[in-house]
This record gives C-alpha cells, sequence and structure tokens, in this order.
C-alpha cells in the first residue's frame, strides 16, 4: 500500500469514528450510508479536489462538490471538518438546537463548505449543472462534483436533469451515485427497481463508469479516470458501489441502519473496529 | 379624482421581455433561463442579443430552478421565465430548498398569472402564487401594474441581493405609469389621495380601481388609490397612513381571496388599528376558459365590483 492511500485511509477511519460518535450524541441521523461513502469523501477533499484556502460561496478558481442527497450530512460535516472548513469540536453540535450543523446540509446557517441547502431528494444534479454553467461562463476551468443516492434515482427531477446535461455537453460535471442498492423501507429492488442504471444513464448520453466506493485505491484510480474524461463534450457518471454500514461490522449489509443511531453499548463496538488516526473531537 | 389617460396597451410580459434585454444589457451577470416558452415569455430579444447567455431548459421547470440556483453559484444572477403556475405550484419544494432556504439570488418571472390568462382554463389560471411565495422566508414577491413598471421592476430586481418572484400577466392592458419611473421595492405607489376609502390594488387590478375611483368621484365619493405593486415587503407604513386617515379599506388582486394581498393587508390592519376591510378577490374557487373581461366579471374582479366594495366598506364604517 502506498504511504498515500495509508494517509488517506487513516483519515477515513478518523471521519468514520466521527459519523458513529455524531450519530450517537443526538440519537438520530443516518450512519448507513455515511458510512458507505467514506472512501469518496476522503478522496475527494483530501486528494481530488483543487481547493482554495477558506471559503467563498462563489468557488471560482476551484473545484466545488455538492451533495444531493443530503441525508448522509454525517460524513459530509466531518469530511468539512476534518479539511478545516471549520473546527472538528463543532460536529459535537450535530442536530442539536441553535447548531450550524442542522440534519440535513444548509447554507442557511452559514457553515463554511457547503453551497446548498440538500435532504428533499433529487435537486443536486439540477445545481450542479448550474454551477458548472457558471464556470463556463465565468472562464473557470475547474470541475463541479456531485454525489446523488441510488434510492434517489426515483425523484424525477434527476430524468430532467440527465436528460438535459448531455444535450447542453456539460463536461466539466463528474456527478457520482451511491449504488448500495438500499433504501429507508428496505432493497431498492423491493420498493421501486433501478433496472440497469448503467444503461440507462448512457441511454442518456452520459460517459459512465464504475467503481468499488469502499476500496481506497480504486476510489482515487476511478476519479482521476473520471477527471481525464472531462472536456470532452460529455458529462461523466461514476456508479460506486458501496456497502452501507461499511466499516463497521453490524452496520453492514442492511438497510436496517440507514437512519437509526447506535446505543452506548454498540457505539463502544463500533469503535473498537474503527483506529482513532487524527484525535477525537 | 386625479386624471390617468392612455395613448397606448400593451402586455405586462412585454414589459419584461423589454426590462430583461434593458437588464441584460447593464448588468453582464444577469442571464435567463426558460422553460419551453420563449415567444410566451417575450424572451426572444434578450436572446437575439445573448445567446451564451440563455438556457433552454425544455418541459422541465423543476430543473430549471435548479440551473437557476447552481447558477447564482459563481455570480450569476438567473432571471427564470415560464406561466405562473409552472413557476410556483409545480416547484414549490425545489423553489423552497434550492432557493429560499439556500438564500439563492434567483428572479422567478412568472406570466400568464391569473384569471386574465384567459381561454386555457384553470389548469393555468394559478390564483394561489402569491400566496406559496409570499410564504417563504427571504422572498421578495411583486406585482406590477402596466408595461411601464413592469419593465421598470424587471430592471430593478437585479440590483436586489435575494430572491425575488415577478408576477405579470398575459392580457393587453393600458399604459398608464411613467415610462421613466424608479421602480423601489417595497415602497407603495400613491395613484390617487383621497379621504374617503383607502383602495389598496395589485396588478391589474390597478387600472380596474382608477376606473373605479372615476366611478366613486361622480358619486361624491373620494376614493384614495394605492397601487401595491410589492406585496412581500408589504409597505406598512404607506397602508397605515391611509387607514387610518379613511377608516376604511378595499383590497383588489387577481387572486384567490385567501393568501394574496388582501390577507396581508389585513394582518397588517388587525395587529395596528383594525379596520372594516372588504376583498375584492377570487372566493375560493379555480377559474374557467373564457375571455379575460369575461372572467374578470363572472369572478368579480372589474371596477364595478370595486365600487360596491367600496359602498358595502363605508357602510360598515358608518355603523361602525
Amino acid at each position: 500500500m502506498s504511504e498515500d492511500i495509508k494517509k488517506l485511509e487513516d483519515i477515513a477511519s478518523q471521519v468514520r469514528r466521527d459519523i458513529v460518535r455524531m450519530v450517537h450524541a443526538c440519537q438520530s441521523g443516518h450512519p448507513g450510508g455515511s458510512l458507505g461513502c467514506t472512501e469518496f469523501f476522503v478522496a475527494l477533499y483530501f486528494s481530488v479536489m483543487e481547493r482554495k484556502p477558506g471559503f467563498d460561496m462563489d468557488g471560482i478558481g476551484e473545484d466545488i462538490f455538492f451533495l444531493s442527497n443530503g441525508h448522509i450530512s454525517p460524513v459530509f460535516y466531518s469530511t468539512l471538518a476534518r479539511a478545516g472548513y471549520f473546527d472538528a469540536s463543532e460536529l459535537n453540535t450535530f442536530r442539536k438546537i441553535n447548531s450550524r450543523l442542522q440534519g440535513h446540509p444548509t447554507t442557511h446557517e452559514g457553515l463554511p463548505g457547503v453551497r446548498i441547502a440538500s435532504g428533499s431528494l433529487g435537486q443536486g444534479l439540477s445545481v450542479s449543472i448550474g454551477a458548472a454553467r457558471a464556470k463556463k461562463l465565468n472562464n473557470d476551468p475547474h470541475l463541479v462534483y456531485t454525489l446523488m443516492g441510488d434510492g434517489e434515482q426515483q425523484e424525477g427531477q434527476i430524468w430532467e436533469a440527465a436528460m438535459y446535461a448531455p444535450h447542453n455537453k456539460i463536461d466539466n460535471l463528474i456527478a457520482t451515485i451511491d449504488y448500495n442498492g438500499q433504501q429507508i423501507d428496505g432493497a431498492t429492488e423491493d420498493v421501486l427497481s433501478l433496472g440497469n442504471l448503467r444503461a440507462k444513464w448512457e441511454a442518456f448520453g452520459w460517459d459512465v463508469l464504475e467503481m468499488n466506493g469502499n476500496d481506497m485505491a480504486e476510489v482515487l484510480d476511478v476519479l482521476a479516470a473520471a477527471k481525464s474524461r472531462t472536456g470532452k463534450g460529455k458529462p461523466v457518471l461514476i456508479l460506486m458501489k458501496t456497502e452501507m454500514g461499511n466499516g463497521v461490522d453490524f452496520m453492514m449489509g442492511s438497510h436496517k441502519w440507514h437512519g437509526v443511531a447506535p446505543n452506548d453499548e454498540q457505539l463502544a463496538v463500533a469503535l473498537s473496529q474503527l483506529e482513532e488516526t487524527l484525535g477525537d473531537y | 379624482m386625479k386624471k390617468y389617460t392612455y395613448t397606448d396597451k400593451k402586455d405586462t410580459r412585454s414589459g419584461f421581455g423589454a426590462g430583461l434585454l434593458e437588464v441584460g444589457r447593464k448588468n453582464e451577470h444577469v442571464v435567463a433561463l426558460c422553460a419551453d416558452l420563449v415567444g410566451s415569455l417575450k424572451m426572444n430579444d434578450f436572446i437575439k442579443e445573448f445567446p451564451q447567455r440563455f438556457f433552454q431548459v425544455g418541459i422541465a421547470e423543476a430543473n430549471m430552478m435548479g440551473i437557476a440556483a447552481g447558477l447564482t453559484i459563481g455570480g450569476k444572477i438567473p432571471y427564470t421565465g415560464t406561466f405562473a403556475n409552472f413557476s410556483t405550484g409545480r416547484v414549490y419544494d425545489q423553489i423552497r430548498q434550492s432557493i429560499a432556504y439556500s438564500g439563492k439570488n434567483v428572479k422567478i418571472c412568472a406570466s400568464h398569472a391569473g384569471l386574465t390568462l384567459g381561454e386555457d382554463g384553470a389548469t393555468h389560471q394559478i390564483l394561489e402564487d402569491i400566496g406559496m411565495m409570499k410564504m417563504l422566508p427571504g422572498m421578495t414577491v411583486i406585482n406590477p401594474c402596466d408595461y411601464n413598471q413592469t419593465k421598470a421592476a424587471t430592471i430593478a430586481i437585479a440590483d436586489h441581493d435575494g430572491p425575488v418572484y415577478l408576477r405579470f400577466g398575459r392580457p393587453v392592458v393600458p399604459i398608464f405609469t411613467d415610462p421613466d419611473q424608479q421602480f423601489k421595492i417595497g415602497k407603495a405607489w400613491m395613484v390617487n389621495e383621497g379621504s374617503d376609502v383607502s383602495i389598496f390594488a395589485t396588478g391589474h387590478l390597478v387600472w380596474e380601481a382608477i376606473q373605479a375611483g372615476e366611478q366613486l368621484a361622480e358619486m361624491g365619493i373620494d376614493a384614495e388609490i394605492i397601487n401595491i405593486h410589492t406585496i412581500k415587503p408589504l409597505d406598512e407604513e404607506a397602508i397605515l397612513r391611509s387607514a387610518t386617515k379613511t377608516r376604511c379599506v378595499v383590497t383588489a388582486e387577481e387572486h384567490n381571496r385567501l393568501g394574496g394581498l388582501g390577507d396581508s393587508v389585513a394582518q397588517v390592519l388587525a395587529k395596528n388599528n383594525p379596520t372594516p376591510q372588504e376583498y375584492v378577490a377570487v372566493n375560493d374557487s379555480f377559474g374557467e376558459s373564457g375571455t379575460p373581461a369575461q372572467l374578470m366579471e363572472k369572478y368579480g374582479l372589474n371596477a364595478a365590483n370595486i365600487v360596491s366594495a367600496v359602498q358595502r366598506v363605508m357602510k360598515r364604517r358608518q355603523e361602525q
């Protein structure tokens, strides 16, 4: 394992600790999808994206990211804090009264790193397309990244956006789907089958890649490949296979931990499986 | 009664089209989006002059609102264009989350509002949009009265940092306001000073109120007419000053009685100076097909209805 990958995996371990501690502390929130997307967030913020120091809303001259499936806010908040957007001690306020860390992300409380509110599903891809268009108008060569859920693919607005982006050659956008096959009420196959997502997105005109989102080396490779495929007249989509609850054995492989907080005992078991690498907040 | 005459009639949506072109020339950050209604929204001149700053979204209004929100990130000032129904009810959640709650500088420009859309009927005649939009925290709601005022408002909203709902319409109506007016968001316009009754009107009903004022003058009633072009933020000072003077109020709007201008005025009066008030508005119903004039008559929104509302409210004041 290269030194870079080891460093990113260490950060991911800490982010996972943050996620379970945050959700435990307020006894609510969404640990499952957050744990499944940890490698993706860490790779994006600590390796892939070109970011300017500090935070300004317009994000001109840097890569920017939008979270469309806002319920996985724990992994977003932990990553932003660990990347320096705000102090990690603020993670302790998650979902509590008077906090900037609302249950679902918002710009409303002025939390650095967040550029749009999300939570009501299906809206983030459209916002990302708008931001990508603004970058083109500003002659800003940087990229726009976005993450959606797979259950979220059931929202109609996604497919309005899916149709728009290839028609308009939005090729400075890399959209990713967290393809864990689970949603609140059960497996996506049982609730409302997604069918062949790859074929659907390709049929809409997207350049589609696939990756295992819980393998840091592969995440880095495929994100690099995705980046190399921008600027070629097509928007890029990554189907990211992940395991809900990844990193905590009893949370893996089930939709049960989509939106449930661990109790004291479960927290202790989870933390015993996740090394403290950067220091708990 | 101050005399208002007109030499020309135009639709307010054409005022929007002219304003969009002018503000596009003044402000390079202004961009426009449309959901397959370019001709209806009179956006062609803007598109011709600024093809790179126009985005045709197709029949996908939810996506249009999201793209508009995204365009603000990077400093653009997006103007979205479609019918009022598709600008509000169809995309309420997108506006609520991606624009209003996110505090994005999007100008939601809505044509064909209200009954005067005419023959297309109730599916397209939204009468609830002012209510929906004014309930969103941080949203500015503007409903200008003629071509000139719509043009001026279209230009002015670019300088306001925050989301705006700009409502206008389809029918050709008299142009009676100053072509060189400065549009001030939230500042009501005194159409006629009077002492017997206050008529607070918005949109197409302002011209009806002026006609009502002339009829009332012949009956010896001196009506104060105020154009409330901005429903939110409401010019509470102007409303209270007038209501304190006349002690009876009529509100007039092309909107449902529930949730529109009338309710906003009633809230101000109830809190500060309870005053008898009559509503000229649609009585909690949907519209139907017909000519604009037929519909305004059938649903009680023309000058004659304002006159009878004035008579009712003056009687109520007397009985108090």
